[in-house]
């Protein structure tokens, strides 16, 4: 950019950028727009025959178990699932950083082998080893499978954000008598606070979108979480396809997720600066 | 499991009067002790619900397994002749294959332009960002979803908005025809995750020094020549990560297939991993399931060990 340019030709010779970079922007916009337009909008074949209004939200609440069931099954996956990832990873992200211990490195790598494995021919055999544990169509079971695939990203995550703690920090407080555990929690855990938001943001919108993993391990439709419900929906009235109450399944499903990627846009970058993708 | 973690703690302690010259002081010890007992959570999960299920599914691969009677015994190598003589099997590979490589190409390409287009700090930078990884918010099932609805050809915008404009004469059937359906399948998968590798890419391009854009423009160097010959080679990681990560991805495509072709028409669009699903839960069969899980997971390792040398030969050079 030459300094000696006045404003209006630089104004103008931006011009062409804005272009580009709008078109694109709407033609990335306009699928949700028109989803979010359609669902309250009147179709033939859907319950929202003509005008506006909620019918095809009304087919959603009535459907089979009805949405609110599903949103409870969804709910309850996300947030064990976070739950699970937040425990598991803060505890072995403290151990990886700043212990040592027989086995470390192995099971640091074990762990980060997990991406390596793709997530179909472990979904198999944990279909069998989820029944010889009575987790078989269980929310747990479910639940404990998602945070499993959770780990790699999430334990890099959490032992670099350890890392990035000052080991003074700590030291001083083990001084002062507390144990590693109390240490763990009055110094080092408000120091990767941001880290621990970013796993669970993670964690979160992986279990929450899930499809393949409910889509093998849940069999029962009362315990199928939101996206498979909605799938559902759609395949079992093949005749007359209900495309209303799909567009207003795919709002439900969407809403949180753009909600929480806008509030927490930040922690969500950070994931991507930290090299954990790398994993 | 806290129990667990108690025991190993008072173990270590028993021990510690007995403790001869040369053994680490007790502090040391019980530190390694703690250490442990951080990690136990990560191993039972690791043990438990990772290298449990991998020893098992090889041990099923191996047998004949019904999905509902369960083990019978071993059968080997018979899953694996199966699944090879399939007659699903070569068209499941190529078109997974060829998925991929459009995929690919398409996606890093697209990626790469919005990437340098939100990189200055102009002004609405910043909002054209968030934009272009909206859709990347979404779960996949629920871009398929969405996308289902927008392909139709009764009550879909886009072919309307084709008819509009005069381009085509009849409804356009996006899912009808095996080419068609692919294309298709393409466009959605570009639109839900074209923001996500652009922000990959972004990294990278803020990790370039400005001094090297600055250097170049004194010596008269012009924006393409910029852009081949300093801006391409040093965004060489963040590309080869990009690469990584979006060939696994396409090789394990499952999701939009299933939600938006169901494999057709015809099954031309079964993907490998589908054809796993289709062993084991249509054809009952968790044996040949196993069989090629157990096939896509060596051609996976065998692919990123190539790729991650790449990577590494890309982060040295």
């Amino acid at each position: 950019m030459r300094r000696d340019t006045t404003v209006l030709t630089r104004a103008l010779g931006r011009t062409p950028h804005y272009v580009v970079a709008g078109g694109l922007a709407v033609i990335f916009l306009f699928p949700l727009l028109w989803n979010a337009w359609a669902s309250v909008s009147g179709q033939p074949g859907t319950a929202q025959q003509s005008g506006y209004g909620l019918g095809n939200y009304r087919t959603l609440l009535e459907y089979d178990a009805g949405l609110w069931r599903y949103l409870l099954n969804s709910t309850v996956v996300s947030a064990l699932t976070v739950a699970l990832t937040l425990g598991v990873s803060l505890l072995g992200g403290y151990a990886f950083a700043r212990f040592d211990f027989p086995g470390k490195n192995l099971l640091f790598l074990l762990t980060l082998a997990i991406l390596m494995v793709p997530y179909a021919t472990l979904l198999i055999p944990l279909y069998v080893l989820l029944g010889r544990l009575q987790l078989q169509n269980s929310l747990i079971g479910l639940s404990l499978v998602l945070a499993m695939f959770q780990l790699p990203f999430a334990t890099f995550m959490m032992r670099i954000s350890f890392e990035a703690v000052p080991r003074e920090l700590e030291e001083s407080a083990l001084v002062d008598g507390c144990g590693t555990a109390g240490a763990l929690r009055r110094v080092l855990l408000p120091a990767v606070r941001p880290g621990l938001i970013t796993v669970g943001l993670f964690a979160f919108l992986a279990a929450w979108n899930d499809f393949i993993a409910p889509l093998i391990l849940i069999s029962d439709s009362e315990k199928a979480p939101l996206p498979l419900a909605v799938a559902n929906l759609r395949q079992q009235s093949m005749g007359a396809v209900d495309y209303g109450a799909t567009e207003a399944g795919v709002v439900v499903l969407a809403v949180p997720c753009l909600l929480l990627f806008l509030l927490l846009q930040r922690h969500y970058i950070r994931g991507f600066m930290s090299g954990a993708l790398k994993g | 499991m806290p129990v667990k973690v108690a025991d190993r703690a008072t173990a270590e302690h028993a021990t510690q009067p007995e403790r001869r010259a040369g053994t680490p002081p007790p502090r040391w010890r019980s530190r390694k002790a703690k250490g442990l007992a951080y990690a136990a959570p990560t191993a039972v999960f690791v043990t438990v619900f990772f290298l449990l299920p991998l020893l098992l599914v090889g041990q099923m691969s191996l047998s004949d397994w019904p999905l509902l009677a369960g083990d019978r015994g071993v059968n080997a190598p018979e899953n694996y002749t199966d699944i090879t003589d399939s007659s699903l099997f070569w068209p499941a590979i190529r078109f997974t294959l060829l998925y991929t490589v459009i995929v690919t190409v398409v996606l890093l390409a697209l990626a790469l332009l919005l990437a340098l287009l939100v990189q200055e700090s102009r002004p609405g930078a910043g909002f054209f960002r968030t934009v272009y990884f909206l859709p990347g918010a979404l779960g996949l099932a629920s871009a398929s979803l969405l996308f289902w609805g927008l392909y139709s050809p009764t009550t879909g915008p886009l072919s309307r908005i084709l008819e509009g404009l005069g381009l085509v004469d009849d409804p356009v059937s996006f899912l009808g025809s095996p080419t068609s359906a692919l294309w298709s399948t393409v466009f959605l998968i570009v639109w839900k995750f074209a923001g996500f590798y652009m922000l990959i890419l972004l990294v990278g391009l803020q990790r370039i020094p400005h001094e090297v854009y600055e250097a170049a423009r004194m010596d008269g160097a012009s924006r393409a020549q910029i852009f081949r010959s300093i801006t391409l080679p040093l965004l060489r990681p963040s590309l080869a990560l990009c690469l990584l990560l979006c060939v696994t991805g396409s090789l394990l495509a499952f999701d939009q297939f299933f939600i938006l072709t169901k494999g057709g028409p015809d099954n031309s669009t079964v993907t490998v991993v589908q054809l796993i699903y289709r062993e084991a839960f249509q054809r009952l069969n968790l044996g040949t399931a196993a069989a090629l899980s157990i096939l896509v997971l060596a051609a996976l390792l065998l692919l990123n060990t190539l790729q991650f040398r790449g990577l590494r030969r890309a982060d040295e050079s």
